[in-house]
C-alpha cells in the first residue's frame, strides 16, 4: 500500500497569521458550526460516533460513545473539559495546534458542547507553554467579539462560555480525574473510578474530558461527513491522526496521515535515521508505551496492530533513538520522570518508581550486581496494576520492554558504566553529529 | 513530588520571609480572577500564578490573601502551592531558565546544555543568581521533542539549542539586549509570563510565527507530493507550500 499524508488539522498551520479568526474563516473555518447548529445535538453525537473517531490522548476510547454516556436527565450543569496538559514524553502535537490554529479547537469545543448540552467549557493547558496559552486567550476573545461564544451563538439559541485555564506543572494532571481535581483548585491527584467523569466529574457534575486533538477533529467530521472520515484509516482505527516523530531522524516533526501507515513509511517521510547510523529503538506512542525495535518497522501504526505487539498507539509520539544511544540511560531518565511526576497518593507508584531509579542508577554507573536485572523486573511486576491511575504502568513499560529487547546491555551494567559502553557525546546533535544533518 | 529528600525544590513555603508587594490593587486583581469560574476555588491555580508575578514567589502574604478570598484555610492553599512544580517557594530570577533533561532531550544534548548553563551562571538547578537575574530549573518534557534539545526562558520556547546558542542567549539577557523566543514573543520577564498564566492577556498573541519548521514538515512534504487531506483541498494539489 502506498502511504500518503493527509493534512487536515495541520493544513493551515503554515499560513500567515493562521491563529487569527480572519484567517481561519478565510480557509472555511466555522462552516462546520453552522452545519452542526442545523442538526439536533443527538444527531451530532451519532455523526461523531459513526465516524469512528477515537480519543487521541492515549487511550483511544470512542469519542462519540463517551459523549453518549452523559446522563441528560441529570439536572446538574454539564461540562466539557479539553485536556491540553500535553506532557507525555515525546508528545508534541497539541501545543503546535493551540499555537497555530486555536480556532480549530474553539470550533470543535462549541460543536462538542452543543452535542452534550454543556454551557461552560474549559480548556486546561499545561502551564509551561505561555505562547500557546496567549494565542488561545486571544482567539477566545475574538470568538466572543464575533458572537461565536457567549449568549445565543449565531442566533442558534445556544449559550456557551469557554475558559482557558493554565496548569502549574504536573504531568499527572493529564490523567482526567487528576485534571478535574486540579481544575477545582485542589492538588492534582487522581480519583477512584467509578464514578466516571461522565456521571460525576467537575463539581460532581456530568463532565466530558477529551484531548485537544480529539475535539479539534470534530469540525472536519461535521463539515465533510462521517463517511469521509471513516473512509480513511483501517477497519477499527478510522480517520487520520497526527504522528509526532522526534529524535535521531533527519526531519523530526508532525506528520498527519490516515491510520494504516507503517513506522517504516513514517520514518522514510522524516528523512530516515541521521547519516551513518541505524535505528536502535523507538516508542510508538510516548514513553508510557513499551518500546519497539528495528524488527517492528513494518508495523501498522494503529490501535490494534500495536496492541498486538504488546504495546500501544498512545499519543502517536515516536521518539526515535539510533545505535549510539544507551538504553539504560534513556530508561533511567524516563523512570526518573515518572518518579518526579508521581503524585504520591499510591504507595506502589510513589515508592516503586524510587526503587526502579535506584537500581537503574547503579546499572548506569556500571555498579550493578548479578541479579539486578531480575530485581528490576521483580520490582516492576510488584508495583504494576496497584494504583488509582496508570502512571506507574508507564514507568513499568519503559523498564520491562527495554529489558525484553536489550537484556544483555543491562547486564553490561554489572561491570561497565553505560557512558563507557556507549559514549554519550556521540548521541548529541551538536558534538559528533554534523551540522548538515539538521540543516 | 513524592516527598523524598532528594528533591530540593520540595518542602514548605518559606514562612520566614514575610516581604510582600501585594497591595490593594493586587488583591482586587486576585478577586477578579475568581469571577471567571462557576465555583470560586477553581481560581486558586491562576491566583497563585498571580501571587508569584507580584512577589516573585509564593509568599506567606499571598497564601493568606488567597485563603481569605476563597474562604479556605492557609494550609489548604499551601497544600496546593507545594504540589505543583511551577510554584516557586524561593524567589525566582528576573528570567527563569529551564533546560529539558528528560530522556530524549538529554540524549540529544540536553545534559551538555545544562552543564553549560550551570557553569555560565555559577548556580545549580533550583537556585537563583545573587543578582536576582536568573533562576534555573531542570524541566521535564516540555512538549517540543521535535525541536530537541529544548530550553525555556520564562516558559517561552528556545528550540534546537546548542551550548554556543545558550551562552549567547544568557549574555543577551544579562545585558538587557532584545531577545525573542524562537516561536514566540520578545522575552520580558518571568513575572510577566506568570501574569499571562493567571489569565491576564498581555496582547502579544500576534508576535512570533504560526509554527516552527518541524511542526510543518508533514504539510511541506504533502504539498510537494500533491497529497491532500480534505476534499476541498484538491485544487491545492501540486501547489507549493
Amino acid at each position: 500500500m502506498t502511504a500518503t499524508l493527509a493534512p487536515v488539522l495541520t493544513r493551515n498551520w503554515g499560513t500567515d497569521r493562521s491563529w487569527t479568526l480572519e484567517e481561519y474563516k478565510a480557509q472555511g473555518g466555522y462552516e462546520a458550526l453552522s452545519k452542526a447548529f442545523a442538526m439536533k445535538p443527538e444527531e451530532v453525537i451519532s455523526e461523531v460516533k459513526d465516524s469512528g473517531l477515537r480519543g487521541r490522548g492515549g487511550a483511544g476510547f470512542p469519542t462519540g460513545m463517551k459523549w453518549s454516556f452523559v446522563p441528560q436527565d441529570n439536572p446538574k450543569p454539564k461540562y466539557l473539559v479539553v485536556n491540553g496538559d500535553e506532557s507525555e514524553p515525546g508528545t508534541c502535537k497539541d501545543i503546535p495546534l493551540l499555537m497555530a490554529s486555536p480556532h480549530t479547537l474553539i470550533e470543535g469545543v462549541i460543536i462538542s458542547a452543543y452535542a452534550i448540552n454543556a454551557h461552560t467549557a474549559f480548556i486546561y493547558v499545561r502551564g509551561e507553554v505561555v505562547h500557546p496559552i496567549r494565542r488561545m486567550q486571544r482567539a477566545i476573545e475574538e470568538a466572543y467579539e464575533a458572537g461565536l461564544l457567549g449568549k445565543n451563538i449565531l442566533g442558534s439559541g445556544f449559550d456557551l462560555d469557554v475558559i482557558v485555564h493554565a496548569g502549574a506543572g504536573a504531568y499527572i494532571c493529564g490523567e482526567e480525574t487528576a485534571l478535574l481535581n486540579s481544575l477545582e483548585g485542589l492538588r492534582g491527584q487522581p480519583r477512584l473510578r467509578p464514578p466516571f467523569p461522565a456521571v460525576a466529574g467537575l463539581y460532581q457534575s456530568p463532565t466530558v474530558v477529551n484531548n485537544v486533538e480529539s475535539i479539534a477533529s470534530v469540525p472536519s467530521i461535521i463539515k465533510y461527513g462521517k463517511d469521509w472520515f471513516a473512509g480513511m484509516g483501517t477497519e477499527k482505527s478510522q480517520g487520520f491522526t497526527i504522528y509526532s516523530l522526534s529524535g535521531h531522524v533527519r526531519r523530526p516533526g508532525q506528520y498527519e496521515a490516515p491510520f494504516g501507515i507503517t513506522m517504516r513509511q513514517l520514518l522514510t517521510m522524516a528523512g530516515g535515521i541521521r547519516t551513518g547510523h541505524e535505528l536502535k529503538f523507538f516508542t510508538p506512542g510516548g514513553s508510557s508505551t513499551p518500546i519497539l525495535t528495528a524488527d517492528h518497522l513494518d508495523t501498522v501504526m494503529d490501535f490494534e496492530s500495536l496492541a498486538g505487539l504488546g504495546t500501544m498507539l498512545g499519543t502517536k509520539a515516536m521518539q526515535v533513538f539510533d545505535d549510539t544511544t544507551s538504553v539504560i540511560r534513556t530508561t533511567l531518565r524516563w523512570v526518573e520522570f515518572y518518579k518526579h511526576e508521581s503524585c504520591g497518593k499510591c504507595t506502589p507508584c510513589r515508592e516503586g518508581t524510587w526503587w526502579l531509579v535506584q537500581l537503574l542508577t547503579k546499572l548506569e554507573a556500571g555498579q550493578g550486581e548479578e541479579g539486578d536485572v531480575d530485581k528490576l523486573l521483580n520490582v516492576a511486576d510488584t508495583i504494576t496494576g496497584k494504583s488509582f491511575c496508570p502512571l506507574v504502568e508507564g514507568a513499568v513499560a519503559c523498564v520491562t520492554s527495554a529489558v525484553k529487547y536489550f537484556r544483555e546491555e543491562f547486564e553490561i551494567g554489572y561491570t561497565t558504566p553505560a557512558w563507557e559502553h556507549l559514549p554519550y557525546e556521540k548521541s548529541a546533535l551538536f558534538t559528533i553529529a554534523d551540522k548538515e544533518v539538521r540543516s | 513530588m513524592s516527598g523524598h529528600d532528594d528533591y530540593t525544590h520540595t518542602g514548605s513555603v518559606d514562612m520566614t520571609d514575610n516581604s510582600t508587594r501585594i497591595d490593594q490593587e493586587a488583591i482586587d486583581q486576585l478577586t477578579a480572577l475568581v469571577g471567571k469560574y462557576p465555583q470560586k476555588r477553581s481560581a486558586l491555580l491562576p491566583m497563585l500564578h498571580y501571587v508569584q508575578a507580584i512577589d516573585g514567589r509564593v509568599s506567606p502574604r499571598g497564601i493568606e490573601v488567597c485563603a481569605e478570598i476563597l474562604d479556605i484555610t492557609p494550609a489548604q492553599v499551601a497544600g496546593v502551592a507545594t504540589f505543583y512544580t511551577m510554584y516557586k517557594r524561593r524567589p525566582a530570577g528576573k528570567h527563569h531558565i529551564g533546560v529539558c533533561t528528560t530522556a530524549l532531550c538529554a540524549v540529544m544534548g540536553g545534559d551538555a546544555l545544562l552543564e553549560t548553563v550551570e557553569r555560565k551562571l555559577g548556580i545549580t538547578t533550583e537556585q537563583t543568581t545573587e543578582d536576582g537575574m536568573f533562576s534555573l530549573e531542570k524541566v521535564e518534557c516540555n512538549a517540543a521533542c521535535d525541536f530537541a534539545p529544548v530550553m525555556m526562558v520564562n516558559w517561552e520556547f528556545m528550540d534546537n539549542m546548542t551550548p554556543e546558542k545558550a551562552e549567547q542567549l544568557l549574555d543577551d539577557l544579562a545585558e538587557g539586549r532584545e531577545v525573542h523566543s524562537t516561536r514566540g514573543p520578545q522575552i520580558t520577564s518571568w513575572a510577566d509570563s506568570e501574569k499571562v498564566l493567571a489569565g491576564i492577556n498581555d496582547g502579544k498573541a500576534d508576535e512570533g510565527p504560526s509554527a516552527g519548521t518541524p511542526s510543518l514538515e508533514g504539510v511541506r512534504l504533502a504539498a510537494e507530493k500533491g497529497w491532500t487531506g480534505t476534499p476541498d483541498a484538491e485544487s491545492q494539489k501540486g501547489g507549493d507550500s
